[in-house]
């Protein structure tokens, strides 16, 4: 079936291709056994509200490798479209191709149609995808935008579930992040109102979550056009390094140096065909 | 039936496609997914009330308190969802795109039955696979208001009452005892309304809001009952 976003139509199912080649690294040498790296996940804090001119979207900045911080300033609002941004929470790549993907198809989509995609056809897309792979993709996203039918937001989960509502928050401090927006969320509030509830739910995820945490960025999408604030509200704890950690020239002692010049032994030049020559 | 049988097999490669080779073993855990609560649907003269509640669960965490388990599939015929809310959603987007090829060929209103054997093919088909406990009801010309259930496993058959979900066990004998045929549409509802606000009652998987809606020759009409204006029962 010809669709209008993809160049080329997944086929159905699972593609192992890699397995057999992991499992001979895994197995390998005697001396030499490889581990299989262990997927970094973001442990997260991402919030979204509807108000009355657009959605604003909120996220923390820290990504974590288990107990160490791998990021600092992690970016977790991605790009989908001019109108449409994505936070992802779960396991890093995940979100990172899921979302990268999902913008490919939109702009396809765009350009064989002519048309601003809507958020409900990411929406789409995205479950597709992820009801295909049962779960395997580990990816926890929010999506909010403002296209010609109004402005939305929209959650889906890694099996390909799909929830609309006009408040959210996703990711390992959600809770907290929850608690703030079901006592004061309001129909139709401004922008200064949304834009606070936002940061200081994904504020007290911060507080209260030990995966999220450093600054947070926020994205607010209207009819006119998109402001991302990166950041919006920085760490207090901002440590500046102490000093400058690279060698002087000098530091190791050099004790021979030889030059070795390539000559150029033999040049051809080939001739290509090339179309509508003439 | 053969057309629908061909369309079902590419629109499951293209749209939603079960991976159906390698995790038939695996059945995934209630902690993965949206698991939910309670539907019912009940046939009156001209046509059928359905209802349910608004829960979504991940585990403990409610993930949605406010979700839409009635979903439309054509102009006057709905599903009522239960079980894993991503292989409800997908189940339901197929059979839409399915009826409504099927309607445009036909030039005419579909039929309930045609709706509910179209569920029934994909849930039997892929019954390993996926965990779906569905409720087809709605209003055709030929035979007015009907209610079929499809629950896990992917039988069909139909019912003047049925009720479906986590929080159905706790409510099959206030149905059996309170259910009588020819009911007014009023009657319907308020029987429906009682009904799973007993189930939210008990079940923890079941809660919120009661969603209804009236489907018969006019159209649909739907209601929301909130929490505080739920009918009250004894409290002890």
């Amino acid at each position: 079936m010809a669709l209008s976003n993809v160049l080329e139509p997944a086929g159905s199912g699972f593609n192992f291709e890699n397995s057999t080649r992991n499992i001979v690294l895994e197995n390998g040498s005697e001396e030499g056994k490889i581990k299989a790296p262990k997927p970094m996940k973001t442990g997260t804090t991402i919030a979204g509200v509807v108000y009355k001119d657009g959605v604003v979207l909120g996220a923390d900045t820290r990504a974590t490798s288990e107990e160490v911080v791998a990021d600092k300033m992690c970016a977790k609002i991605h790009y989908i479209a001019p109108n449409i941004y994505c936070c992802g929470a779960g396991t890093a790549a995940d979100t990172e191709k899921t979302t990268d993907m999902l913008s490919s198809n939109l702009t396809i989509f765009s350009m064989n149609s002519g048309r601003n995609p809507r958020v409900v056809m990411a929406v789409n897309i995205l479950q597709d995808m992820l009801f295909r792979y049962r779960g395997m993709i580990g990816a926890h996203l929010i999506l909010g935008g403002v296209d010609c039918t109004g402005s939305h937001l929209y959650t889906v989960g890694p099996y390909g579930s799909m929830d609309k509502v006009p408040y959210l928050a996703m990711g390992s401090g959600k809770l907290p992040a929850m608690g703030i927006l079901e006592d004061r969320f309001k129909g139709n509030m401004d922008l200064e109102e949304a834009k606070a509830l936002v940061s200081d739910a994904i504020h007290a995820g911060i507080m209260s979550d030990l995966g999220s945490g450093n600054n947070i960025d926020l994205c607010v999408i209207t009819k006119e056009g998109v402001d991302y604030i990166r950041p919006h509200r920085e760490s207090i704890y901002n440590y500046k390094r102490q000093a400058k950690y690279k060698y002087k020239p000098g530091t190791t002692p050099v004790l021979n140096k030889t030059v070795n010049q390539l000559e150029l032994v033999h040049e051809t030049v080939q001739m290509m065909e090339t179309a509508g020559s003439s | 039936m053969c057309v629908c049988v061909c369309v079902c097999v590419c629109v499951l490669q293209c749209c939603r496609s079960a991976a159906v080779c390698l995790c038939s073993s695996a059945r995934r855990g209630l902690s993965c997914n949206g698991w939910s609560g309670t539907i019912m649907a009940v046939e009156f003269e001209g046509g059928v009330v359905i209802g349910a509640d608004s829960r979504t669960t991940t585990g403990a965490y409610i993930a949605n308190r406010v979700t839409d388990k009635l979903t439309p599939i054509h102009e006057r015929i709905f599903c009522c969802r239960s079980g894993s809310a991503a292989d409800t959603q997908a189940i339901a987007d197929a059979v839409t795109y399915q009826l409504g090829f099927h309607s445009i060929e036909l030039d005419e209103a579909p039929l309930v039955q045609t709706a509910a054997s179209l569920f029934r093919e994909m849930c039997y088909r892929y019954r390993e696979e996926l965990m779906a406990g569905i409720i087809v009801a709605g209003w055709d010309p030929r035979r007015g208001g009907q209610v079929y259930t499809v629950p896990v496993g992917g039988m069909m058959t139909r019912q003047p009452v049925s009720v479906g979900g986590s929080g159905s066990s706790y409510i099959y004998g206030y149905v059996d005892s309170n259910y009588r045929a020819g009911m007014s549409k009023e009657e319907c509802l308020k029987f429906t309304a009682e009904a799973l606000t007993l189930a939210m009652e008990r079940d923890g998987s079941s809660g919120g809001v009661v969603r209804l809606a009236v489907v018969s020759e006019q159209g649909v009409e739907r209601q929301v009952i909130l929490g505080n204006q739920l009918p009250k029962f004894s409290t002890v």
